[in-house]
């Protein structure tokens, strides 16, 4: 999970700046424009096409009744929403709703316990602060991922004592992903809390409010963008978190999406390929539209300006 | 706490208010003491957690998971300690996650740690006690020539028992209740037909719970060695009896029948002079064997060494060629008088933005030897083993992996080309440096500052994409007679899961080890990134 939420992650730190106007440039023709500028619409339209067809085809393939593998090469040929409606008939309801679930609980877990932390090194000075966070920092290089099989052997021996949290429970998936809660995201929390002024704890304070209120209300609605920022970051590894959830979810009606997709891809020749392709096609829709939400919300910043200098 | 009289202090805080406008007393500062709407939702959470924890304690004691009990009682105490306590304000919002932290990532580390020393696996995944049980039970067999005994098969609250005539007395007993005489039961031409206390199954009953019934077995008294009564058919019952027994002095199995006697050995299992293991076993402590198991067992040291360079190869590659096409790419588009440019970029970030799992797997459709769309359409009905051939599923593992990677590469690479100084490049091109002389002298260096973690990043996270290989080749091509199912593309992490629960044999003291290795090198890497990055310093 940190590893992907890394992947992801790090587009907060390089925003792509707006394009600088075209006018300072005297506009060139001919063979000139081929060597300066045409060549680079032709690497463009190459690009886009391998970047495009395989979706395509995914798409094609969702609309092909009936589809296997063999049935699909040919783009569009059929056109029809039979996969789609025969998706319901089978787990795939459940999948989606069991990784909604999941990545929902998780996402907004992980918010909750990586604000309040990001909020205590960020407002506190206790004593080892400075050693917790490196703590932190260093615990946080250590994929949790990578740890899968005592993962499994731990939750079997908790299935004895919590059956809920135990093996093939998504509560106990839930658990999982929130031990990876802190690591990455106190730190990008961090940053952006200590970014909120402490001018507006102290006034808070002389007015009487809490610590609890200051944190609940004052300070978790300023930093509202890295909240949003976060809570997607987690639900979209959780969402393609793929080898713990195969490992703890046993029964296909408990699979995620990830599983469940998987097990109907995996053998080429029985696969319900357009199934899996219809699946598909949904399962990334969200996905997709988040990640359009989120590039909107890593530019902006909401603190700005809450302080009059 | 203590109220120190009623001269006024200045408290660190004021004092809280409630919802109601009612100070609490001068000097009292403790949360735990206002009565607001907050503190009885904290009283709540609080209240659950330790109800749960509680539960969860009594629970563990009763299947006797001492480290599950004793950790939940120092959750119970910390957790009612620090939200009812003045002090370690900051301890209230660091608990939460620390409690998920410690059990869930450290904990598990250290487990990984413990059982990398271990033979835990499949015939070796319990205690001593438990493996002796198991053995006596796996080798009973009927006495022969002993009597039979008409059964009757009873129900007492979902607990299955039988019943039978003993010496010509009623006897009734379950799984953990040896065989005990009963009194009042009615005995009916040998056969037993009315318990008080239990209820006789009909055949209705028996038929529903047929694996429960041949499965069960009685005690026929409270010494181990008199064996057990057992039914194949819920009418009759016979003794059976281990053909082994335990002597716990000798701490020795004896094979009563052949007199064959089985001693411990170091590997946690009882073994015969000629070299017999009996199994199950038990776990035992190995120390580093699982770790030079993958260099000396000649069958899988070969398999293991082309994995190892092939993780290194796949993540190297990986990262260079995703950041050569990104960087190229960026620069393509970083002129301003391309137009359409934004409607480019929007559609060449389309791979990054679909789930990468998803991805993988249409691949591994189109990628399809006889079917795929890559031979079918693309190649004009070619035969080409994509996936199939060792060199050739390393190479589509490598083209599918920059399908995917370069979008974010170029995204990050046009980030950092627009935070480069354009006038240190216009002053370049002034002194008469080629635009290659510009890249490779300026352009790239000034990049590299602020695109290098990422490189490492990078490395570390293709160094265990599992994900992309599971789903694109499964590891496969698979190599030939090795003990576990691993092939030509499997990275270290998949070659984890193929030894933990890919194979028939579940070695989880061998997979523990090879995570063991992969921490380590994943650990230097980051150590490495993360000197170089400096993060320390902005804490």
């Amino acid at each position: 999970m940190a590893a992907t939420s890394t992947r992801t992650g790090t587009v907060l730190r390089t925003p792509i700046k707006p394009t600088r106007s075209l006018e300072h440039h005297a506009p060139v023709h001919g063979v000139r424009w081929w060597r300066e500028i045409g060549w680079r619409h032709v690497v463009a339209v190459v690009m886009v096409v391998v970047c495009v067809l395989p979706l395509l085809y995914v798409l094609s393939a969702s609309f092909n009744p009936g589809g296997t593998l063999t049935g699909s090469n040919q783009l569009f040929r059929h056109v029809s929403a039979q996969n789609y409606q025969d998706l319901w008939g089978r787990y795939f309801g459940s999948w989606l709703l069991n990784s909604l679930l999941v990545c929902t609980v998780t996402a907004v877990g992980t918010v909750l316990m990586g604000a309040a932390a990001a909020y205590a090194f960020s407002r506190f000075r206790f004593r080892g602060r400075r050693g917790s966070l490196t703590f932190l920092l260093l615990v946080q290089m250590f994929p949790q991922m990578l740890a899968f099989v005592a993962i499994f052997l731990l939750l079997l021996s908790l299935s004895k004592v919590f059956p809920a949290i135990g093996v093939n429970s998504q509560l106990g998936l839930i658990a999982v992903y929130l031990g990876g809660a802190l690591g990455v995201n106190t730190f990008l929390m961090y940053g952006f809390f200590n970014t909120v002024p402490r001018e507006l704890d102290e006034a808070a304070k002389i007015d009487g409010a809490t610590h609890a209120q200051i944190f609940w209300t004052i300070i978790l609605r300023l930093v509202a963008p890295i909240l949003a920022v976060v809570g997607l970051l987690s639900f979209v590894s959780s969402y393609g978190e793929f080898i713990i959830a195969k490992i703890v979810l046993q029964r296909p009606e408990k699979w995620t999406l990830a599983v469940g997709l998987y097990s109907w891809a995996a053998d080429e020749k029985t696969a319900p390929w357009g199934l899996f392709a219809a699946g598909a096609v949904l399962a990334a829709i969200p996905v997709v539209l988040l990640f359009q939400f989120l590039q909107k919300y890593i530019v902006s910043g909401l603190t700005a300006g809450s302080v009059k200098g | 706490m203590s109220h120190q009289g009623t001269q006024v202090e200045i408290p660190d805080e004021a004092p809280p208010r409630t919802p109601s406008g009612r100070r609490t007393g001068v000097g009292d500062t403790s949360h735990a003491r206002s009565w607001s709407r907050g503190f009885f939702v904290k009283l709540a959470v609080v209240a659950i957690a330790d109800a749960v924890s509680v539960y969860g304690i009594l629970t563990a004691v009763a299947v006797q998971s001492w480290g599950v009990a004793a950790f939940l009682l120092a959750a119970l105490v910390a957790i009612t300690w620090v939200y009812f306590s003045r002090r370690g304000l900051p301890a209230k919002y660091l608990l939460p996650g620390l409690l998920f932290l410690l059990v869930y990532q450290l904990f598990v580390m250290g487990y990984t740690a413990y059982v990398a020393f271990t033979n835990y696996g499949d015939g070796h995944n319990s205690t001593k006690s438990d493996a002796v049980a198991q053995i006596l039970v796996q080798n009973e067999k009927r006495v022969e020539g002993s009597a039979t005994y008409p059964l009757t098969v009873v129900d007492k609250a979902g607990t299955v028992g039988f019943a039978v005539v003993v010496d010509g007395k009623a006897e009734v007993g379950s799984a953990s209740q040896p065989l005990t005489a009963v009194d009042g039961a009615t005995v009916d031409g040998g056969k037993v037909t009315a318990v008080p206390g239990w209820q006789v199954l009909d055949f209705a009953s028996i038929a529903g719970r047929q694996d429960e019934i041949v499965n069960l077995r009685v005690p026929f008294s409270s010494n181990p060695d008199d064996g057990s009564l057992r039914t194949q058919d819920a009418q009759n019952g016979y003794l059976y009896r281990s053909a082994l027994t335990y002597d716990a002095a000798a701490d020795s199995m004896t094979d009563t029948s052949t007199g064959t006697v089985y001693r411990p050995d170091s590997r946690g299992s009882f073994v015969s002079p000629d070299g017999t293991a009996l199994t199950p076993g038990w776990r035992v402590a190995v120390g580093f064997s699982n770790f030079t198991q993958m260099f000396t067992d000649s069958r899988l040291s070969g398999p293991f060494t082309q994995i190892l360079v092939w993780t290194f190869v796949f993540a190297g590659l990986s990262v260079l060629t995703t950041f050569a096409l990104g960087l190229f790419l960026a620069i393509t588009f970083n002129d301003p008088r391309v137009r359409g440019r934004r409607v480019y970029r929007s559609l060449l970030i389309l791979p990054y933005a679909f789930p990468a799992f998803l991805s993988a797997l249409v691949w591994r459709g189109m990628l399809n030897q006889r079917f795929g769309y890559v031979n079918e359409v693309l190649l004009g009905g070619a035969n080409v083993p994509w996936l199939t051939d060792g060199t050739l599923a390393k190479v589509s593992v490598l083209m599918v992996n920059l399908w995917l990677g370069f979008p974010y590469m170029f995204l990050v690479c046009t980030g950092a080309l627009q935070s480069i100084p354009t006038d240190i490049i216009e002053s370049a091109r002034m002194d008469g440096a080629s635009p290659f002389r510009i890249f490779r002298s300026m352009t790239l260096p000034l990049l590299m500052i602020s695109v290098a973690p990422l490189l490492i990043s990078s490395f570390a996270f293709n160094f265990n994409n599992f994900s992309l290989i599971y789903m694109l080749t499964g590891g496969g091509p698979s190599f030939t007679g090795t003990p576990v199912l691993i092939g030509h593309t499997d990275i270290l992490i998949s070659m984890v899961y193929a030894v933990a629960f890919g194979s028939g044999l579940k070695q989880y003291g061998l997979a523990s080890a090879v995570s063991i290795l992969i921490f380590i090198v994943v650990g230097l890497i980051s150590w490495w990134g993360f000197r170089r990055t400096r993060t320390l310093e902005e804490l």
